[in-house]
Parts: C-alpha cells; sequence; structure tokens
C-alpha cells in the first residue's frame, strides 16, 4: 500500500497529497502523522491538497479528524489549495471542516503557521 | 401506393385550382403575406408527396417528413416575424376548404365515400395544424431559455475591486441554480487571482427567505474552506429584518450595509491604509 510522505521544515510537517487518495492510505496518513507529531513535537501541519480532484465525506471526515488529533498534540493544522469543485462538494456534502484552517496556497498557509507560532510564543512567554 | 385515393386524384388533377382557391380563402379572413404563395405551393406539393406515399392516418410516418419540415420551418419562421400561432394554424386549415369542395364534386353520386374521404382529409389537417402550434411553441420556448441563460450570465460578473479582493453583486432572485453559478465562478476566480477576500453584494437582490440565507451560507462555507474569507455588503434594513425574524444566523460572517463599508474592512484587513490628502 502507498503510504503519502510526510516532510518536516523547521517546526511544521509538511504533508502533500499528490494521489487520489484511497480510504487505507487516509487512515495510514493519520497513524504518521500523530506518531510524526509525537515523536517530533512538531507545532505545525500543513496539508497541501491542491492536486486532489475527487472527494467523499470519508475523505472529508477524515480532514477534520486530522485537525483535531493533531490540535490534542498541541500543533496546528492548516489545510492549503482546496479546488472549488471539492470545496462546493464538501459544502454540499454538508461538511463545513469547522475549527479547520485554511489557506490558498503553501506560502500563504506557512505564513500562517508562523502567526501561529509567534502568538503561541507570546502565550507561552507570558 | 393508393392509385384508387381520391384526394390524391383530386390533388393531381386540380393542383393548380386548388392552390388559388387555397389563397382566395386565406385572403378571405386576413393578410396573406408575399411569400404565401410559393409557401402554398411548396407545402401543397409535399402535401401531395405524402398523400400518395404515405398513409393519410399516419402524420408521424416518414413519408410525411417533408410535409413537417415545411411546417416546422414555416412556423419557425413566421415565430420570428412575430405572427402568432393562430396566424399560422389559420393558414394550414385554409386548406380544408378547397379540399372539401373538390372531393364533393368529384364524389357527388357516392356519399359513403365522400364522408370517408372527408373525414380523413379534416383529421389530416387538423394534425398539420396541431404541428404548427407545437413547433411555434417550442421555437418561443427555445428563445425563453436563451434570454434566461443570457440574463444568467449577465447577472453574475466577479469583479477584481482591489489587490486580493473580489466582489460579486448579486442582483435578481438567487435559486439555487444561480447560486451555484456564482459560487463556481467566484472560487474559480478565487483560485486565479489569488485573491483572500471575497465581497457578496447583495443589493440587487429583492428579498432574503430562509433558502436564499441557506445558498448564501453555503457559497461562504466554500469560500471559508479555499482558504478565502468572506464579507456580505448590502443588507437592506428590509432584509436585517426578515433575517433576525427568521431566526437565521449567519454564523459570524461579517456583514455590511453597503459595499463602500465592505471595501474599507477590506482593505484594513489586506493591509492597505487609506489617507486623504489634505
Amino acid at each position: 500500500m502507498e503510504r503519502i510522505p510526510i516532510l518536516q521544515m523547521g517546526r511544521s510537517l509538511l504533508v502533500t497529497i499528490q494521489v487520489d487518495l484511497q480510504d487505507q492510505t487516509a487512515l495510514a496518513l493519520q497513524d504518521d502523522l500523530a506518531d510524526r507529531i509525537a515523536n517530533t513535537g512538531a507545532n505545525g501541519v500543513l496539508i497541501d491538497i491542491s492536486a486532489l480532484e475527487i472527494v467523499d465525506s470519508f475523505i472529508g471526515r477524515m480532514l477534520a479528524g486530522i485537525s483535531g488529533i493533531t490540535r490534542v498534540l498541541d500543533a496546528t493544522t492548516v489545510v492549503v489549495g482546496m479546488q472549488p469543485a471539492v470545496a462546493i462538494t464538501l459544502v454540499e456534502l454538508g461538511l463545513s471542516l469547522e475549527g479547520v484552517r485554511t489557506a490558498l496556497n503553501v506560502e500563504r498557509g506557512m505564513a500562517m503557521l508562523r502567526t501561529a507560532f509567534e502568538e503561541d510564543d507570546v502565550d507561552a512567554a507570558s | 401506393m393508393k392509385q384508387n385515393n381520391p384526394i390524391h386524384e383530386l390533388l393531381v388533377a386540380r393542383q393548380d385550382e386548388v392552390l388559388q382557391e387555397w389563397l382566395a380563402e386565406m385572403a378571405t379572413s386576413g393578410k396573406v403575406g408575399t411569400a404565401a404563395h410559393a409557401e402554398a405551393a411548396q407545402l401543397l406539393a409535399a402535401f401531395q408527396a405524402g398523400v400518395r406515399d404515405g398513409d393519410i392516418a399516419r402524420f408521424d410516418q416518414p413519408a410525411w417528413e417533408r410535409t413537417r419540415d415545411i411546417l416546422a420551418d414555416l412556423s419557425r419562421s413566421r415565430a420570428a416575424q412575430g405572427a402568432s400561432a393562430g396566424d399560422t394554424s389559420h393558414f394550414v386549415m385554409a386548406l380544408k376548404k378547397p379540399l372539401f369542395t373538390g372531393l364533393q364534386q368529384r364524389l357527388a353520386a357516392e356519399p359513403a365515400r365522400l364522408f370517408d374521404a372527408i373525414w380523413e382529409v379534416s383529421t389530416l389537417i387538423d394534425k398539420m395544424a396541431q404541428w404548427t402550434a407545437t413547433t411555434y411553441q417550442r421555437s418561443r420556448e427555445d428563445v425563453i431559455a436563451r434570454q434566461q441563460e443570457e440574463l444568467l450570465e449577465l447577472s453574475t460578473p466577479v469583479v477584481k475591486l482591489w489587490d486580493g479582493v473580489l466582489a460579486v453583486p448579486m442582483i435578481g432572485t438567487l435559486d439555487s441554480h444561480r447560486t451555484q453559478m456564482v459560487m463556481e465562478s467566484l472560487l474559480q476566480r478565487i483560485v486565479d487571482t489569488g485573491s483572500e477576500l471575497a465581497i457578496i453584494d447583495i443589493t440587487g437582490v429583492p428579498t432574503v427567505d430562509t433558502l436564499v440565507a441557506q445558498h448564501l451560507l453555503k457559497t461562504v462555507t466554500a469560500i471559508r474552506l479555499m482558504g478565502a474569507d468572506c464579507i456580505i455588503s448590502g443588507v437592506r434594513p428590509q432584509i436585517a429584518q426578515t433575517i433576525v425574524h427568521l431566526g437565521i444566523d449567519l454564523q459570524g460572517i461579517v456583514t455590511k450595509a453597503t459595499l463602500a463599508d465592505a471595501l474599507s474592512v477590506a482593505m484594513k484587513r489586506v493591509g492597505y491604509v487609506v489617507t486623504r490628502k489634505a
């Protein structure tokens, strides 16, 4: 079974999904990501889904699930590059991904994570 | 081949007389266009071929295809000229009288055959007239559908207000079809331009009910999923009241009274400062 690679960049983990997600692959990604966050102590996760053209309710729930898991592990998740068709599908499925941060592209997503880190640092310092 | 068909015999023997009488009959009750003679001759020829080759009781047969095509063209061109469906079917119905007269002369000695022949012709011509009415209606419906589509495209432009700020001035009632179109074009423009903010202006939306609000919420949710944000502007006082009375929850969406207010918020968020020269 293919696995989605997880790259580390500083305090963040970068996941780019380049293939159409199978349910098993998605579940494996969820496991791997949780392990990596716990091992590396990363504070941010960026998931790039710009190549993802088809979603179903399972993948939608999985995205929300990953976001919830990372939050428990004290990391912020940003989902970037969602295609219009994917967004419309998720809305029609009734999945608004409450609590998941989104950005237009990787660059803006990274900027969002940096801001989140700074806020965390300020909070921690005070 | 029906060699002994009295209608066909009549048409072969006295085609010109039938045509002249037909035109005269048309002239008695209304104006006859200049093209009427050519149209009538063409139609009569096709009609004769149909009677010769086809079953007179089955207008849907392939033998009548040419007649049907001519009638459809006639109906369409008349619809384009602004004639009513009644005018076109009257044109066809006027053929009854010369045919009846002709049949009566030929079959005066045989009342039973005369009755059958007249009945057949009458039914056939009724069907032809019906066919013109159907075609007329269909061509009008095509026109209406095209206009609706054009209206839909006209009323949903996505405009770039500023660097990173898009706006959609919505005009007319928001139904699910239109919302879908707005959503698709807006989301595509967000991807193309990399804009972070979209303003949906509902000044031109006459009423907001729960369904319209639901459509708006869907659009806003989709925009947020893409990683952009949305401001709704142009909320008129009556609409604000309706929204509250209906108990619609706009889920933390920023709403502004005018497009100018929305733009000023958008500029601030994108990081621009607007100052006025003293």
